[in-house]
């Protein structure tokens, strides 16, 4: 049995904004029979191009329909503009997290948003025009690409988790390895000017040390929480959760997902983030 | 809130008979049934009553039974021996519609033993059901076994063991059946069906988990799969597991005494049960063969709907039951039994197993009748294929397109 928030269970057991919208400004499709899950999405706009009503119909299980009610209670009353920058990530979060093999159902979300979006401004999907890797769930090169660089995922099975890419036949596993190596490729490419290749052991706490304060704690503490460096020894950051954090059940999903990404991204994208006992 | 369970293809509850003739097994009576001494040797008897029971469900010789730790042990064991004992011989034949107990092992064989394997899995009807003539033309030369099950655990669609077992042992290749989900459920009489192998679990008919039966037909090689200790006469090693092997020998006793229940009254519920929703509910449809079939099981689509979000509603009303949709199982494609008969994908996702026992009574049945179709129809009004699938039905257009 999956083990679901009580966020997703209440989004799943008295969904939001069911429906559709007749003359709705905004459409987006995605998913299919076939695939399992499947959402239609709508929207209508004032005049500001403001969000003033969103609908959905979906077809699949709890943490899609519960992804699908969350996101239009997430868009409803905010402009278009501030919508579109709506990530899974976002959708996964205003839900207290979903189980990770189900993080494609967030993604559908996102997706179904951008459809919506494109559709009001009458252009092409970007996100369909890519190659085709996964026949079996008719996911493209470029819906993986952004999966891995939003979600920063490191394995193929993460891929398949977050876009069903590979949940199939197990065909192109050979070619999301190689877009996994690419992004990995890309990852350098465009940062190392940012960090140095090598660091001295000093430089790097300090350089820990830096980003912590500068971006962690003030996140944390926005909800009563701290973070405190321990000991950094090789490639693994100790720290210790203070505050609410210390006693909060999601703090291992904090640590890795928000404190060891940012550290990778800033000081060095081989730190494994762990918490001191 | 009560449970109203029909998961039972899954796993049964204990029955409270057995539980009792267990107990003493974990308290005054822990003696080692190999030991020399009396205290010993009085459990020792006591393991060898139980093989007699079981024997007797299964018309078999008490020394044609190995006692193991559970369905998947048994299965193993039986292939592996099989592939041991004909070392020349590197074809299988088993079903695309196996417990994974088989389907994987069979898959892992390579990996396992070092040698290469041809598989051969046998394709199914979209009942269900086996063709016969295409089994006996899968046999080669190379054939070192046949495993099939005996009855499916999604849709409870039997196979004809016997005319099976029977073609296998004119053409000397040993047969195999898992047997998991038929024993206790059908009769089943081994001194009439010449199989080598039949697996079977305890906690399907109400014994424990932790305990399984291989039969080994007298005369079949044999070669064991866990080697340590002389128990089981050198075929499987490990102290026994006392209390669950009496568990059983008393759970297969109460199953023989039950067999005519099961198959009067719980089809007769199981019959309610699945007619009831095929009515009530539009864009149903049944899954397996309609007779063929175990008394207690029934898998029956939803087209159009989703089977966890089903069962997470059901889970509410306390109604324990199982899918074979894709997000149940973890992987993203519905059930490799739905896929195998070709149940559509409007279907295969929306698939429900209800799995009765004796213990289940009508006001359950009726309970499940009043709670079920609410929901599918709940579900249906927030899916976007529902309308568009039933456009005039439902009563309202909403298609925008050029077609209305």
């Amino acid at each position: 049995m999956w083990e679901y928030t009580d966020k997703v269970r209440d989004h799943f057991m008295n969904p939001r904004n069911v429906g559709e919208i007749e003359n709705a400004d905004g459409i987006g499709e995605v998913g299919s029979l076939a695939c399992g899950d499947a959402l239609t999405l709508y929207f209508k706009l004032d005049e500001t191009e403001r969000i003033v009503d969103a609908k959905f119909k979906t077809f699949g299980c709890a943490s899609a329909i519960a992804s699908s009610s969350a996101l239009t209670e997430m868009i409803k009353g905010i402009p278009l503009v501030e919508a579109e920058k709506i990530t899974n990530e976002d959708i996964a979060e205003y839900l207290g997290g979903l189980p990770k093999e189900k993080m494609h159902c967030s993604v559908m979300g996102r997706e179904a948003l951008e459809a919506a979006i494109a559709y009001y401004r009458g252009i092409p999907l970007p996100m369909a025009e890519g190659e085709v890797v996964c026949e079996c769930f008719g996911v493209t090169d470029l819906e993986v690409k952004r999966a891995i660089a939003e979600s920063n995922l490191r394995s193929v099975e993460e891929i398949t988790n977050f876009t069903k890419a590979g949940g199939g036949c197990g065909k192109c596993h050979d070619r999301l390895e190689e877009l996994l190596r690419e992004a990995r490729h890309e990852v350098q490419q465009i940062i190392p000017d940012k960090r140095p290749t090598r660091l001295t052991n000093i430089q790097k706490i300090k350089l820990i040390e830096e980003v912590l304060e500068r971006e962690v704690r003030p996140t944390l503490r926005k909800d009563g929480g701290d973070i405190e460096l321990i000991d950094v020894d090789g490639d693994f950051v100790i720290v210790s959760l203070r505050g609410a954090c210390g006693s909060c059940k999601k703090s291992q999903t904090t640590l890795k997902e928000y404190v060891e990404k940012k550290l990778r991204e800033q000081v060095l994208d081989t730190l494994i983030v762990e918490e001191g006992k | 809130m009560n449970t109203v369970y029909m998961d039972n293809n899954a796993t049964t509850r204990v029955a409270p008979e057995v539980v009792e003739v267990m107990l003493p097994y974990y308290s005054d009576l822990y003696g080692n049934p190999s030991s020399m001494h009396t205290f010993g040797g009085q459990v020792g008897r006591a393991v060898e009553e139980a093989r007699g029971k079981i024997a007797a469900l299964l018309g078999a010789r008490p020394d044609e039974l190995i006692f193991t730790s559970c369905g998947t042990e048994s299965d193993s064991t039986a292939i592996l021996s099989a592939l041991q004992s004909f070392p020349e011989k590197r074809h299988i034949v088993t079903t695309r519609v196996e417990h994974p107990a088989v389907k994987n092992l069979c898959e892992s064989l390579d990996k396992l033993t070092g040698h290469k394997h041809r598989i051969t899995q046998l394709p199914v009807n979209s009942d269900g059901t086996l063709d016969l003539k295409l089994y006996e033309e899968s046999l080669t030369d190379e054939t070192a076994i046949v495993s099939a099950m005996w009855a499916n655990n999604e849709t409870g669609v039997i196979f004809p063991i016997k005319e099976m077992a029977e073609i296998a042992k004119s053409r000397g290749i040993l047969f195999h059946t898992d047997a998991v989900q038929a024993v206790g459920k059908i009769p089943i009489n081994l001194s009439q069906v010449p199989i080598d192998f039949l697996s079977l679990s305890g906690h399907k008919l109400h014994a424990p988990k932790g305990i399984g039966v291989l039969y080994v037909r007298k005369g079949t090689p044999f070669v064991p799969f866990i080697i340590g200790g002389h128990q089981e006469h050198g075929r499987r090693g490990g102290t026994e597991n006392v209390a669950a092997i009496v568990g059983l020998g008393k759970a297969c006793e109460m199953a023989a005494q039950q067999m005519q229940d099961e198959n009067t009254r719980v089809k007769a519920l199981r019959d309610k049960l699945e007619d009831g929703l095929l009515a009530s509910i539009p864009s149903s449809l049944l899954n397996g063969h309609k007779t063929l079939r175990l008394p207690n099981t029934t898998n029956i689509s939803f087209e159009y709907v989703e089977g966890e979000a089903i069962l997470l509603h059901l889970d509410r009303f306390g109604i324990c039951a199982s899918s074979g949709s894709a997000c149940t199982s973890g992987s993203l494609e519905p059930s490799h039994v739905m896929r195998a008969m070709g149940v559509p994908f409007t279907a295969a996702h929306g698939s429900i197993r209800l799995s009765l026992s004796v213990y289940n009574t009508e006001a359950e049945v009726d309970f499940v009748l009043e709670k079920l179709p609410p929901v599918i129809a709940q579900l249906r009004e927030m899916s976007p294929f529902w309308q568009s699938a039933h456009k005039g039905k439902t009563g309202s257009s909403q298609c925008k397109c050029s077609c209305s």
